[in-house]
């Protein structure tokens, strides 16, 4: 494994992350009956609005508490009382999730302390639920910004208790159609479960006949509350670090049982998925996944000759990245750039211990922009560029396909929707890869060929 | 629904209320305000200038949300099309950003061999404290290119602060040239983005009457060009919100007069062009203009009746960023024969909305600064089968099941000009007579007896 240098250039060019409210307020919107409230000045908000409704296609409601001049010197708290009071007025929520910015941050305005205040004078019946989250995007992106939201609401409204029926799992940051899925699945294994967030429907919905103020849908808070009383919980992502893997949390404080697996992407992840319910709840792997899984395979082994010895450049969200890294590896694509602007740190490690037939052949990158990437490309000379829709500049300049996956896609219909888990997921993904390589060689041929 | 009590003043209909309408507020807090920062607005000004780098100094999501996305294209260099940021960390928040700065000015300099940079400062700049003038003063000074500040924290008041910001900033480029050899009849285009392509639609219109344009300003943007933008005749400002300020400073320090234009909609179109006819008083010229207009209007005015035909008599709601721009939709509406009952903008003056009072139907809303509830209310309220807007706007029409338009920074199709007026009225009535709507579930009052269902179970039994 080539662990790359970090660059030495003091300006990111075309970065390959977002800021970590963004990631927050996506885990607030999978939560039923809340409105994400940003602590800091309107254009964060505002921006990030505009950057989820290009990929979701869907109304996102995001409000700030609107900085100041005078806010930046005396401190945010009359205007996020304000604020808070505000959505409580137009919104009625039951749930209004607080995440900070750089800028309330830098000042250091305290959080609770203005929320105690809060508390103090606002006295009216119907009070939602207040869940804060430190959010500076100065310490990492969006994806830290997701998992410490995620972390932050479990800390903050799970309560124990005697144990129940029930699973909770934390998917991190999916499609809509993979929350789809993960629901899909529990719920065959004949499970109660909390899926958090859960933003399948309020970011993927259908049609509205009168304006909904908050999109229906959701985690119910009752499911978070009972959290803590689950029989069992899985974190998904095995770059998430202990401190912001909410299952540790749960298990720590309340002693549920927990576990943490890689994004079920490909057959040997999403195996170790279904046997992990399989033996959480006793119950085997319903027939319809052996089913799935078998057609997958036969794919597989139809398709096997034109992928072999294919390299593919994958970057984004490091948990997505390692999740198709290993499902390429074991159809005999070799994942030549692993590249995500996070910086986890774990990255390298995993893929080492997962994949360790290709040692050498891999190059990590964390904390990378674009204008990295395409440096790495031009050397490795991939045949497939495997990531968000900010890679189409490199792929229209470099010639090399590329196929869309994770989040942001800006450029087509239907991101949301795209399905990357589970053996289905992997199957979508794994007929589009062959496609693509197919059309490739077909077009590149003189005969033009119209079978394969 | 409730109009949050701060807001209230916001809101106007017309021949309801007395005309009163309190605007260029911050937004409120807690209100889900469709407006962005002072970042946005100097971003969205300066960004066009192809052949500059620009330096967003702060922590990286502000340019991220703004890497490429909007469509000013550029006939030659694209720097513009980049997304630099000097992405503060922890360390530099607590003990400045100076440094950093410098060195990556220098390396982007060496390396893109621009014509000019500007650093745009955001929130977190204004509180940490660092000397970015002073930063950019020194890189000036080593590399002989102009280095310029752009005061544009986002918490120091709104957008248009941000287009003021932007205009201080063209300012210190502006003069810089040399202006030998500017025809007596010149003009710069300001306010202009080159969306889509739009400033050469207009600058062709401008070659034809024998004008000579000096600069774009921003669209398709060139530094040189604009160090000589103190050499032209005439200013002509389009979008009252973003340059109106810039004119104002040239005419201060050059004495450049300037004319207010638009060029949406055939009515607006054609008085940008015959205005400035009019302004260099020269019969020729104008002879030229009117043959001009009405070449153009003749090609497309066919056509355009087609589309007026299917859309005469539909409901519109209009929300853009500009007021001015909102005046040449109610027009351009009009001329398409339908009605506009709900019409606002985020940064509109009292002026601008005392104007649009005067323009639009009695019953008509008028709202400053609106949010995603207001407007969904109001466009449900007035039933309108059309919504103009921006991105933020787009689903909360189609949620609704509602047409709309793309009037802001994102399109990708030319909609000023004659042509463009064309393409507008396309895209119009692609989007309110697609067949899609039939499948929107209406409340159950506005859904007229024998309406869809009936007509499915007529085909199903013949
Ligand atoms: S931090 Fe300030 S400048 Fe950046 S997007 Fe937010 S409001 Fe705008
Ligand atoms: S200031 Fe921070 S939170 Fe706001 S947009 Fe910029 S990076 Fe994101």
């Amino acid at each position: 494994m080539n662990i790359r240098e970090l660059p030495t250039r003091e300006v990111t060019i075309n970065a390959c992350k977002l800021c970590n409210p963004l990631g927050a307020s996506l885990v607030f919107r999978g939560i039923e009956g809340a409105v994400p409230l940003l602590h800091g000045s309107q254009g964060c908000a505002t921006y990030i609005r505009r950057y989820l409704i290009s990929h979701f296609k869907e109304p996102i409601d995001i409000a700030s508490s609107n900085f100041s001049e005078s806010s930046t010197i005396f401190g945010g708290g009359p205007k996020l009382k304000q604020a808070l009071k505000n959505v409580i007025d137009q919104y009625q929520p039951t749930f209004i999730g607080i995440a900070t910015t750089c800028l309330s941050e830098t000042i250091g305005d305290d959080l609770q302390l203005i929320l105690d205040e809060f508390n103090r004078e606002y006295r009216a019946p119907g009070k939602p639920l207040l869940v804060t989250v430190s959010t500076p995007s100065y310490q990492g992106s969006h994806i830290d910004g997701f998992h410490d939201t995620v972390r932050a609401v479990i800390e903050q409204v799970a309560t124990g208790g005697p144990k129940k029926n029930m699973v909770s799992i934390f998917p991190g940051m999916v499609s809509a159609a993979d929350l789809r899925l993960l629901k899909e699945v529990l719920t065959d294994f004949g499970l109660d479960f909390l899926v958090l967030p859960d933003y399948s429907e309020t970011m993927d919905g259908g049609m509205w006949d009168t304006y909904q103020k908050i999109a229906p849908g959701g985690a119910s808070v009752d499911k978070i509350r009972a959290a803590g009383r689950s029989k069992a919980v899985i974190q998904l992502g095995r770059t998430v670090r202990k401190q912001q893997n909410a299952a540790e949390y749960l298990k720590e404080r309340f002693g549920v049982e927990s576990y943490q697996l890689g994004l079920p992407v490909g057959i040997r992840e999403t195996d170790r998925l279904m046997q992990t319910l399989a033996v959480i709840t006793g119950n085997d792997i319903p027939q319809k996944y052996q089913e799935e899984r078998g057609r997958l395979i036969d794919a597989y082994v139809d398709a096997h000759k034109y992928l072999f010895g294919k390299k593919a450049a994958i970057y984004g969200e490091p948990d997505l990245v390692l999740g198709i890294a290993i499902f390429l590896a074991e159809v005999g694509v070799v994942p030549v750039i692993c590249a995500t602007g996070a910086r986890t740190g774990k990255l390298g490690d995993e893929l080492r211990c997962l994949l360790p037939e290709l040692e050498g052949e891999i190059t990590v990158a964390e904390g990378i922009d674009f204008d990295d990437i395409r440096t790495l490309v031009e050397r490795v000379q991939p045949d497939l560029l495997i990531g968000n829709s900010k890679g189409y500049p490199l792929s229209r300049q470099s010639g090399i396909p590329l196929i869309r996956v994770g989040f942001p896609i800006h450029d087509r219909i239907g991101g949301q929707r795209i399905l990357h888990l589970g053996y289905r997921g992997t199957q979508h993904l794994f007929d589009q890869i062959v496609n693509e390589l197919i059309r490739a060689r077909q077009d590149r041929s003189p005969i033009g060929w119209s079978y394969m | 629904m409730k109009v949050l009590e701060g807001r209230k003043k916001q809101v106007f209909r017309k021949g309801e209320t007395p005309f009163e309408i309190d605007c260029e507020k911050q937004s409120l807090a807690g209100s889900v305000s469709q407006r962005a920062c002072v970042f946005c607005g100097s971003r969205v000004v300066l960004y066009p200038i192809a052949d500059a780098v620009h330096l967003v100094h702060g922590p990286a999501g502000c340019a991220a949300y703004t890497w490429d996305i909007r469509g000013a294209l550029s006939s030659g260099p694209e720097l513009h099309r980049l997304s630099f940021t000097t992405d503060l960390r922890e360390q530099e928040v607590i003990h400045g950003g100076e440094s950093k700065l410098y060195q990556g000015l220098i390396q982007l300099i060496d390396r893109y061999h621009p014509k000019a940079a500007f650093v745009y400062g955001t929130c977190i700049v204004g509180v940490i404290g660092d000397d970015v003038e002073a930063v950019c003063k020194k890189v000036s000074a080593l590399k002989g290119i102009p280095v310029i500040p752009v005061h544009s924290e986002g918490f120091k008041g709104t957008k248009k602060d941000g287009y003021k910001a932007a205009c201080t900033a063209l300012m210190r480029l502006i003069g810089r040239g040399r202006t030998d050899g500017i025809s007596k009849y010149s003009v710069n285009i300001l306010g202009d983005y080159n969306l889509a392509g739009e400033i050469w639609i207009i600058k062709d219109y401008y070659r034809r009457m024998g004008v000579e344009v000096v600069a774009g300003i921003t669209g398709d943007g060139r530094v040189e060009e604009i160090e000589r933008a103190h050499g032209a005749a005439l200013n002509l400002v389009q979008c009252s919100g973003s340059m109106n300020y810039l004119a104002q400073l040239m005419k201060e320090k050059y004495g450049i007069p300037s004319l207010q234009v638009s060029y949406f909609g055939f009515e607006d179109m054609a008085e940008a062009l015959y205005g400035v006819a009019r302004h260099f008083n020269d019969a020729e010229m104008m002879k030229r203009t009117q043959e001009l207009v009405r070449d153009e209007i003749q090609a497309i005015y066919p056509k355009l009746l087609e589309y007026r035909k299917a859309l005469a008599g539909k409901k519109a709601a209009i929300y853009v960023g500009g007021a001015f721009k909102a005046f040449s939709l109610v027009k351009a509406l009009r001329l398409l024969g339908m009605d506009v009952a709900v019409v606002g903008s985020q940064t509109g003056s009292k002026q601008d909305y005392q104007l649009l009072k005067e323009l639009c139907d009695e019953g008509t809303i008028i709202v400053d600064d609106s949010n995603p509830l207001e407007l969904s209310h109001f466009i449900r309220e007035k039933n309108v089968s059309l919504f103009i807007g921006g991105v933020k706007e787009r689903p909360i029409a189609y949620k609704l099941g509602i047409g709309f338009c793309d009037h802001n920074h994102e399109r990708k199709v030319a909609l000023a000009g004659f042509v463009g007026m064309l393409n507008f009225a396309e895209e119009v009535y692609q989007s309110v007579m697609s067949p899609v709507w039939q499948f929107i579930p209406r409340p159950k009052q506005s859904v007229p007896m024998g309406g869809v269902q009936d007509e499915y179970s007529r085909t199903a039994n013949p």
